[in-house]
């Protein structure tokens, strides 16, 4: 068995008072891509987002890398986070400088190498996602699909050993979104990258997942392999795998 | 990394923490036949964007790569991708006559929204459809109310400053008395009014672009035309019609502030007592004064309104563009509040 590069142990998340994780256990696998779903406001986002820091979980563990990161100060949380890449629901391009910009923001903060290098990854990264055109254009000119595809060349740009997408394939086209899940599956191979995904798009858990954690009402309910989720009899997951074939 | 016969021998992991070093190493090379990664364990994207910078100056041929190097080369290799060249930027004549027509088309589309929402505005004194129930009163307070405190704070500083420094010149002439004519008809007649339209400018001005940008880019206003709902009627025209009730009164307030703020320095400063002060600055003022600076009020918070409006209805591009929005809104308000504070002068200079 593969040792774990995240694991989550009873986290608990809170809003105010309304409990959103209540006391999620799971593990994510190096160079697999862990598919988590569930019904709206099953707290799939939190997850990401706790397991981020982006929202500060109440109780629990979340261990990355083997590293504790729920209580690890600012500074060593950020030498996690170079390693880590995340694509968010909404792209959150920074609308100020353009595409090539936002791709160089973290090559320029993160690493030392000099311009000729770091103009050729965002070339590569852009015309990964098919960008290319719109290296000079600024957020506010690109549409829903292609911020997103920005957002996810930017994600990618420092090569992460670990890529968080917040349902990345909402808003694109069906050809769009089947060539994201190819670069998807190219990443994981070559880069031997591990892959959270939270998305709802059943022709894209059957072309990418490994592992599924389904969630609801902020629980774990099933997690597994793709093929054990397939012939799970936890009926929210059949339901979820059947209603999907029509 | 080894060099031998025109033969670069390249080892281990090439990844972004490797190339700074193996870019420092290959400076002192001029020339390269062939690159040889048969002891090369991993590469990255940047270790690829390497390889095409060393394909690019010396054409070598690449050998003995690993099937998984290979096909990381093939992935992330930018030699195929052809370049595109930013557009070249617009030189002076271009910038000059983009802005004159950028000007042309702002004064028209201005007019056009200042002809709607007066006509909405005329409208939405009869009848209420088309707003939200209770949002003039809201707008009221948001624009009126809230807006008392700095604007009465800063009438009285104005006051005492306007007084403080005409004071001591009076006084050498014997003319202490004059003080209280001098900041009546400065307070009434401009300082009240524009200080006034200043601050509304700077606060509620602002607060209606930024409201407006956002709607808009966040497409709540394509959202309220879908619903067959006027955005002007609906989100500007309250606003207009609360900020039209509450600046005179504003004004008011602010004026009699700042006459106080003279009787603070004539009681203190020049040993005048309260009822002369009083009497000499009522005396001085006429019907007329009091009814320019109304009517000037009136006048400065549909300004205010139309270019807060046009502005936020004119926005591009997300947060920044709000940002950029509500800047140029209060700066081109109070550039046009003091315009036509000074037409209005020239008009009822007699």
């Amino acid at each position: 068995m593969k040792e774990e590069i995240i694991s989550v142990r009873n986290l608990v998340a809170k809003y105010g008072d309304k409990t959103i994780l209540d006391g999620i256990t799971a593990g994510f696998f190096p160079e697999e891509v862990t598919i988590i779903l569930g019904g709206s406001g099953c707290g799939k986002t939190t997850l990401l987002k706790s397991i981020l820091r982006l929202h500060q979980p109440t109780s629990g563990s979340v261990k990355i890398f083997g590293q504790e990161v729920t209580n690890m100060d600012e500074a060593e949380f950020d030498q996690i986070l170079k390693k880590v890449g995340m694509l968010f629901q909404n792209g959150a391009l920074l609308n100020s400088v353009s595409v090539f910009d936002n791709v160089l923001i973290p090559l320029e903060q993160h690493t030392n190498l000099p311009g000729e290098i770091t103009e050729k990854m965002i070339k590569v990264k852009l015309s990964l996602v098919n960008l290319q055109e719109a290296i000079f254009l600024l957020p506010s000119e690109l549409s829903g699909g292609m911020k997103k595809r920005a957002a996810l060349a930017r994600a990618i740009a420092l090569d992460p050993v670990i890529l968080f997408c917040d349902e990345p394939s909402a808003g694109l086209d069906p050809l769009s979104s089947a060539s994201l899940d190819e670069l998807i599956l190219k990443l994981k191979e070559q880069l031997k990258m591990t892959m959270v995904i939270v998305t709802h798009e059943l022709a894209s858990i059957h072309r990418i997942a490994d592992r599924i954690i389904f969630l609801d009402k902020g629980r774990v309910l099933f997690s597994g392999t793709l093929k054990e989720a397939k012939s799970s009899r936890v009926s929210e997951v059949k339901t979820f795998f059947e209603v999907g074939k029509f | 990394m080894e060099y031998k016969d025109k033969t670069l021998i390249l080892e281990g992991k090439i990844t972004r923490f490797t190339v700074p070093s193996l870019l420092a190493k290959i400076s002192r090379i001029d020339k390269i036949k062939s690159i040889d990664l048969r002891k090369v364990s991993a590469i990255d994207s940047a270790g690829v964007a390497f390889l095409d910078e060393l394909s690019l100056k010396f054409s070598p041929e690449i050998i003995n790569a690993s099937k998984e190097v290979e096909a990381a080369i093939k992935t992330f290799s930018s030699l195929r991708i052809s370049s595109i060249k930013p557009g070249k930027p617009p030189n002076f004549l271009e910038k000059l006559g983009g802005s004159f027509y950028d000007g042309k088309d702002s004064f028209v589309n201005g007019l056009f929204l200042a002809a709607d929402i007066a006509y909405w505005s005329f409208i939405g004194l009869f009848n209420k459809k088309g707003q939200r129930r209770g949002s003039t009163i809201a707008q009221s307070l948001l624009i009126g109310v809230d807006a008392l405190g700095i604007i009465g704070l800063l009438s009285l500083i104005i006051g005492l400053i306007l007084a403080l420094q005409s004071a001591a010149q009076l006084r050498q002439f014997g003319a202490s008395i004059f003080v209280a004519d001098l900041i009546a008809i400065s307070m009434v007649r401009e300082m009240g009014p524009m200080m006034t339209a200043i601050i509304v400018a700077g606060r509620s001005g602002s607060s209606i672009a930024a409201e407006i940008a956002t709607m808009k880019v966040t497409e709540e206003i394509d959202a309220l035309k879908m619903m067959a709902i006027n955005p002007i009627r609906y989100v500007v025209v309250p606003k207009l019609h609360a900020i039209t009730i509450c600046m005179p009164f504003l004004v008011v307030i602010s004026t009699i502030i700042g006459i106080v703020g003279g009787l603070i320095i004539a009681v203190t400063y020049l040993d005048l007592s309260v009822i002369s002060y009083f009497n000499e600055a009522i005396g001085v003022l006429s019907l007329k004064d009091v009814l320019v600076s109304l009517t000037k009020s009136i006048f400065f918070s549909w300004v205010i309104v139309i270019i807060a409006s046009y502005y936020g209805f004119k926005v591009q591009g997300g947060a920044e563009g709000v940002g950029k929005a509500t800047t140029a809104s209060v700066v081109a308000s109070i550039f046009a509040v003091i315009v036509l504070d000074a037409l209005f002068s020239l008009i009822f200079l007699v």
